[in-house]
């Protein structure tokens, strides 16, 4: 298991060296020129020269890729063309937030789904399973868009439950240490705080795992149908289990590997793919970063939230894969 | 089994835990009421984040609806107006030959971090910009300084609260300039502490001080106790990003902010609708165009921004016999229903244009008479110009919306079909922005969608930049016209050299006529500016320049 872990791991090099070449190469040939970008409307061809030259764009693509790298292993992702700030700072400051929102739409996903897809499966065919197989559908359709807004407007605005968007009530006093909001606030024992910054997360974990929510549910059912056909099923059940334990102690456990391999490709989705969320909910995370980044064309910053992304997306295979040999006993990788 | 019992014992106490955790929480939002505050504080919803936090090195809105709060410069623009009045300079002298003003700056004025106000700190704000070996000019990029001030030769100390300003040609527009963001006054102190990072501490002379910004978030600025005419209204004011403008009009409704900028035409009914909400609403300095080429360009070779003799006039890239012609180009005027589109592209944020610039500025020519919606009279000039069966061509369409643009697919489709009623068939083209403002400054397009966001509010900002034939230069080109008649370059130069407001009007109002008759522009828009706030906001001024003022606003 060890030296599986150690492999996985080191295969981490020879992707991010593929992603990063690929990434550079696609957003240098793609039209516009952060310079310009930058300068605006009005600059004069004389200014546009300067700055290419002092951010290197004016070097062959290959040479800014290998000083791209070189920097890269000593710890530097570069400068942001339009905010100068540190790329590790700009992604730094926003990653945080991303994954908090990630995991909690992916806890809300998991809980209602896994148990929607089993209710459903234990009851096929009956009024629950068409419904939450209905609503499953309508969660997959749902553009993620028009969902949040209409939770905003209905627990923020209608019943004023909610807040609108954004992280943290912003009269509350806060100290970030972790850039985790929920743990910064369990940590200064800033309780007020520990409220807010939960209940900002609610909708827009809603918004986002639903759709996650969905698929679980739908795997989950089909992945219970199957295993209940199975003969140690029918097994289980001569022996005189209940029902229920048959169930609960029996086939979840071997209908959950499909459903794991689902919730680990959403995770890693979930991650780049929040940007809409993240828009509604005015959310400061990576999603709308890496979106803006591109639009102005900031070479530096799209290839670093990209190395970020890959790095982040190798790890959730890799702990998928893991979670399989706890699963089910049967898998190994020694 | 009596594992299985402790089991289920335990996982019911943590669920119904949980379960109660959650109902308190989720509920917490009926009865939970913001801690008591005495202090008032603003938030206002921003539709994205600063880019710095340096005024002389931003062009962007947003960046500087924060440093507004934080900076000031030597003069101001009167609350409401386009017009200056004094601010960290009391007073000033210009030389009769108009090239050297001379400020007295206002003494007893700290920076917010404690340091001195004096004429060191002046000289140190302009000279990191246009002194290339000073040791602060490789911090920034200056975007502004060669666009606006290169006429600024140097800025000298006379004494501690003297400084001159020394321009290598008269320009009437300066003090209008001197206005801008760019040349807000810095802390010195603050800068050399920080290097090049001082973009993230902001530290200036104005009525707010920097608290904190949070990336993509927030930016947190707080009342300056010490400010020399005396503390703010407000204790912060806190601009949130919320780049969604439906969520934006959602936390106002619900009230979470207190104002925002940018509302969705679309809910304007619903805002004036809300008795809790109002909309302030005034013409934007701006104007939306339909470019034509005329077909000729020059290439500026030693970057003066002026046409030498020689530098010859080429043919542009997007060079269309049928444009060079100028009844060709009263019938594209002629084509198209400006008011049709302004009231449905636009969604009445707009108003309907006639001039190449906003009709408060000084200069505007009101006597002149638009082109009326008159295809057959379009038809006639197309038929006269030779062109009875008309011709095809490409139109260049803005992939991203601005206020002076509102829509600009739908406005392409629109002209599409207006001019295509007059039988000037047109296919539509489409680019991602960067490489669009490239092209077209680099003459490419035959006809093309642009506008423009004026920067100080002097009319040179327009004339001189958008239509002046100095412009035409091919690769950075501001006149994406081409168009180049030397009479009206004359005048803009001139007025550019008359410090009489009277003489220096007419002149522009000169060259508008002359524009008007050669017809190298369809002018369609001046988009308002809009922004809501709850009722009990008192005392916001919107600005024509479209910059932010906190100052004067009060939480009722």
């Amino acid at each position: 298991m060890k030296w599986y872990i150690i492999k996985r791991l080191l295969q981490i090099i020879p992707v991010i060296l593929g992603v990063t070449l690929i990434a550079f190469t696609l957003i240098h040939l793609a039209p516009g020129d952060p310079v310009r970008t930058m300068l605006g409307q009005h600059a004069t061809q004389q200014e546009i020269d300067e700055i290419r030259v002092r951010y290197g764009l004016d070097q062959p693509l290959y040479v800014q890729y290998f000083i791209w790298l070189g920097d890269v292993l000593q710890g530097d992702l570069g400068r942001s063309i339009l905010s100068h700030e540190q790329v590790s700072t700009e992604i730094g400051s926003r990653f945080p937030n991303t994954i908090e929102l990630a995991i909690a739409a992916m806890i809300f996903a998991i809980i209602i789904g896994v148990i929607a897809g089993i209710i459903s499966a234990t009851k096929q065919y009956s009024a629950a399973d068409y419904t939450m197989m209905g609503v499953a559908l309508f969660g997959i359709s749902m553009p993620v868009f028009w969902l949040g807004i209409m939770l905003m407007m209905v627990f923020g605005v209608i019943l004023g439950w909610l807040p609108i968007g954004g992280r943290i009530d912003l009269l509350i006093p806060f100290q970030r240490i972790t850039g985790f909001m929920i743990v910064d606030s369990i940590i200064t024992l800033n309780g007020a705080a520990l409220i807010s910054v939960i209940r900002h997360l609610i909708l827009p974990a809603i918004a986002l795992g639903t759709i996650p929510m969905a698929i679980i549910a739908r795997t989950t059912r089909s992945s219970m149908l199957e295993i209940l056909r199975q003969d140690f099923i029918r097994t289980e059940r001569a022996k005189g289990l209940s029902e229920r334990k048959v169930i609960y102690k029996h086939a979840i456990r071997n209908a959950m590997v499909p459903v794991v391999t689902v919730i680990g490709l959403n995770f890693g989705l979930l991650l780049s793919g929040a940007i809409l969320t993240e828009t509604v909910f005015s959310w400061p995370g990576v999603g709308r970063l890496v979106v803006d980044s591109v639009y102005s064309r900031d070479y530096p910053l799209v290839i670093g939230c990209i190395l970020v992304f890959a790095i982040v997306f190798v790890i959730v295979n890799l702990i998928t894969d893991l979670l399989y040999t706890f699963i089910d006993p049967r898998i190994h990788y020694d | 089994m009596m594992r299985d019992n402790i089991i289920n014992k335990k996982a019911s106490v943590i669920a119904i835990v949980l379960s109660a955790m959650f109902i308190v929480l989720f509920f917490s939002g009926c009865t939970e009421t913001t801690p008591e505050v005495k202090e008032k504080i603003l938030i206002f919803a921003c539709g994205g984040d600063a880019d710095k936090l340096d005024p002389a090195d931003v062009t962007d809105g947003e960046s500087t609806a924060r440093t507004d709060s934080i900076f000031e410069g030597l003069v101001e623009y009167k609350e409401g107006t386009a017009d200056i009045q004094p601010c960290l300079a009391t007073s000033w002298d210009t030389s009769t030959d108009g090239k050297n003003i001379t400020f007295t700056l206002r003494q007893n004025v700290k920076f917010q971090d404690g340091t001195d106000f004096n004429a060191d700190a002046v000289i140190f704000s302009f000279e990191r910009q246009y002194n290339t070996s000073h040791p602060y000019n490789q911090y920034g990029e200056w975007a502004y300084w060669g666009y606006m001030f290169s006429d600024i030769e140097k800025v000298e100390k006379i004494d501690d609260y003297k400084v001159k300003i020394v321009l290598n040609k008269p320009n009437a527009a300066i003090m209008t300039s001197l206005a801008m963001f760019t040349v807000a006054i810095v802390s010195p102190t603050n800068a050399e502490t920080w290097k090049e990072d001082a973009f993230k501490h902001p530290v200036g002379t104005g009525p707010f001080k920097f608290v904190e910004w949070v990336k993509d978030d927030h930016i947190t600025v707080e009342a300056y106790d010490n400010y020399w005419r005396g503390a703010p209204k407000l204790d912060k004011v806190i601009y949130r990003v919320m780049t969604d403008p439906s969520a934006r009009l959602l936390a106002l409704q619900a009230g979470d902010i207190h104002g925002m900028e940018y509302p969705d035409p679309a809910s304007f009914d619903l805002i004036e609708a809300n008795t809790n909400l109002q909309i302030l609403t005034q013409p934007g300095m701006n104007v939306g165009y339909i470019a034509i080429n005329c077909g000729y360009g020059y290439n500026d070779s030693n970057k003066n921004g002026v046409r030498d003799a020689n530098e010859p006039w080429v043919k542009t890239p997007g060079y269309f016999e049928p444009f060079t012609k100028k009844s060709v180009r009263q019938a594209i005027n002629y084509a198209i229903d400006k008011n049709s589109i302004v009231e449905n592209l636009y969604k009445g944020t707009a108003i309907v244009a006639k001039n190449g610039m906003p009709p408060f500025m000084l200069g505007y020519n009101d006597a002149i008479v638009d082109y009326s919606y008159n295809p057959t009279k379009a038809k006639e000039l197309l038929t006269q110009a030779g062109y009875p069966n008309g011709f095809n061509t490409t139109l260049w369409v803005m992939p991203v919306s601005r206020p002076y643009m509102f829509d600009p697919t739908k406005i392409g489709e629109a002209i599409q079909s207006y001019l295509e009623a007059v039988n000037i068939n047109v296919n539509i083209y489409q680019i991602d922005w960067s490489t669009y403002l490239a092209k077209t400054q680099a003459g490419e397009h035959s006809i093309c969608l642009l506008g423009w966001t004026g920067d100080n509010g002097d009319p040179d900002n327009f004339m001189n930049v958008l239509y002046g034939a100095n412009q035409c230069t091919l690769g950075t080109a501001g006149n994406v016209a081409f168009y180049n008649n030397t009479e009206v370059q004359q005048k803009l130069s001139a007025a550019l050299q008359t410090y009489n407001n009277n003489d220096r009007a007419q002149l522009y109002k000169e060259a508008q006529v002359l524009i008007h008759e050669d017809a190298p522009f369809v002018y369609l828009a001046y988009a308002n500016q809009n922004l809501v706030f709850v009722k009990n906001v008192k005392g916001f001024v919107l600005n024509p320049t479209g910059r932010y003022f906190f100052y004067p606003v009060d939480l009722t």
